[in-house]
């Protein structure tokens, strides 16, 4: 255990640059799926039509 | 042990793993091709008889984009290996090392899908099945088969890049008629004089990287040659959609007027053959010939999004 704790594993290390754009890339497809989901409400929406607004008569 | 691991786990990553941002990645998409694809839908879309809500041309518009790039991505997973070889393609993402093949190959394969499937939803089946054939055509008939095989690989391939109006059309209408196909063929026959330009200057990197264009193979004589017929029969199908109604007279005179320059330069570049001013010739044509498109499916765009035509004697 304590050989463990004296030697932790070490897997993949990440540069700096590397970290940089995987955050940059993180965010990216953050934006990409926040605007594909603003799209398919809009569609929804304009499908819909204004009926959707309506109350039932 | 753990140290094995661990060099094999650095090895795995690779220098390139992680590396890119997204940048890169939208470069994967080939930027300056996919305006081209907006742009011919565009004008699909403006030329059919219906209107589209806004924001479903939008969508549609976007998805055709998408699907594009997607198809561009993976022409570039696939290509790698001579993409390194020429210098106008050695710095692209995957053989520049930003980009690992299969980040590509998931990259393009996922954003195809996407993009198929919403405008499946945002417009119809018939225009997503069409994106999906061009995607296909385009990757798996261009890119894998006939681009290494046949000097023919950008004139058959070329119907992929002449797709995109016809699915814009579709996106509206739901169907194919020959209006939109007036406008495929426009793009179908503008394709070869507009490559063979640029190849004539590139043979020895084509030569080198064992892609049979039709220089290399059949020689820059008859390549010349051919440009200037298929410019000479581009002129002519380019003028169609004036009597056809889907151009105006601004379309007209458009289409006469860069028709006639097409020509002159597709006949400098017929009996310019030497030297320097060979490669200038062929360069202007390369050159002229995306001005070309643009005017003519500019026109378009205009003539439909503004309601000009039938209206002011157009």
């Amino acid at each position: 255990m304590a050989m463990i704790e004296s030697n932790p594993p070490e897997g993949v290390r990440l540069t700096p640059q590397q970290l940089r754009n995987r955050r940059l890339r993180n965010i990216a497809i953050g934006v990409c799926v926040g605007l594909l989901a603003a799209l398919f409400y809009a569609v929804t929406i304009v499908k819909l039509g204004p009926g959707v607004l309506r109350p039932e008569p | 042990m753990s140290l094995v691991t661990r060099e094999q786990s650095i090895s795995a990553a690779g220098v390139g793993d992680y590396a890119a941002g997204p940048l890169e990645y939208f470069s994967l998409l080939k930027p300056r091709v996919m305006s081209l694809v907006v742009f011919t839908a565009l004008a699909g879309l403006l030329v059919a008889p219906v209107r589209v809500h806004p924001v479903i041309a939008f969508a549609s518009l976007l998805s055709i984009a998408v699907g594009g790039g997607a198809a561009g991505a993976l022409n570039m997973w696939w290509d790698a290996d001579i993409d390194a070889i020429m210098s106008r393609t050695r710095n692209r993402p995957v053989p520049a090392g930003l980009v690992q093949p299969r980040e590509a190959l998931f990259f393009g394969l996922t954003l195809s899908l996407i993009a198929v499937l919403t405008l499946a939803v945002t417009a119809n089946i018939l225009a997503a099945g069409l994106l999906a054939f061009t995607i296909f055509f385009y990757v798996v008939i261009y890119t894998m088969w006939l681009k290494r095989s046949t000097p023919q690989n950008i004139v058959i391939g070329g119907a992929a890049g002449a797709l995109p109006p016809v699915v814009g059309y579709a996106a509206a209408t739901g169907s194919v008629t020959l209006d939109s196909l007036i406008l495929f063929a426009i793009i179908f026959v503008w394709t070869p004089p507009h490559f063979w330009a640029l190849a004539l200057v590139k043979s020895g990197e084509y030569e080198r990287a064992g892609v049979p264009m039709m220089p290399n193979v059949k020689g820059a004589d008859r390549t010349r040659l051919e440009i200037l017929l298929y410019t000479l029969a581009l002129a002519a199908v380019a003028l169609a959609p004036w009597p056809m109604g889907v151009g105006g007279r601004i379309y007209a005179a458009l289409a006469i007027v860069a028709g006639v320059a097409m020509i002159h330069f597709s006949w400098r570049v017929y009996r310019t053959r030497d030297g320097a001013r060979a490669n200038r010739a062929a360069m202007q044509l390369f050159g002229f010939s995306i001005l070309y498109l643009f005017l003519l499916f500019a026109a378009l765009v205009v003539e439909h999004g503004f309601g000009l035509i039938g209206r002011f004697g157009l």
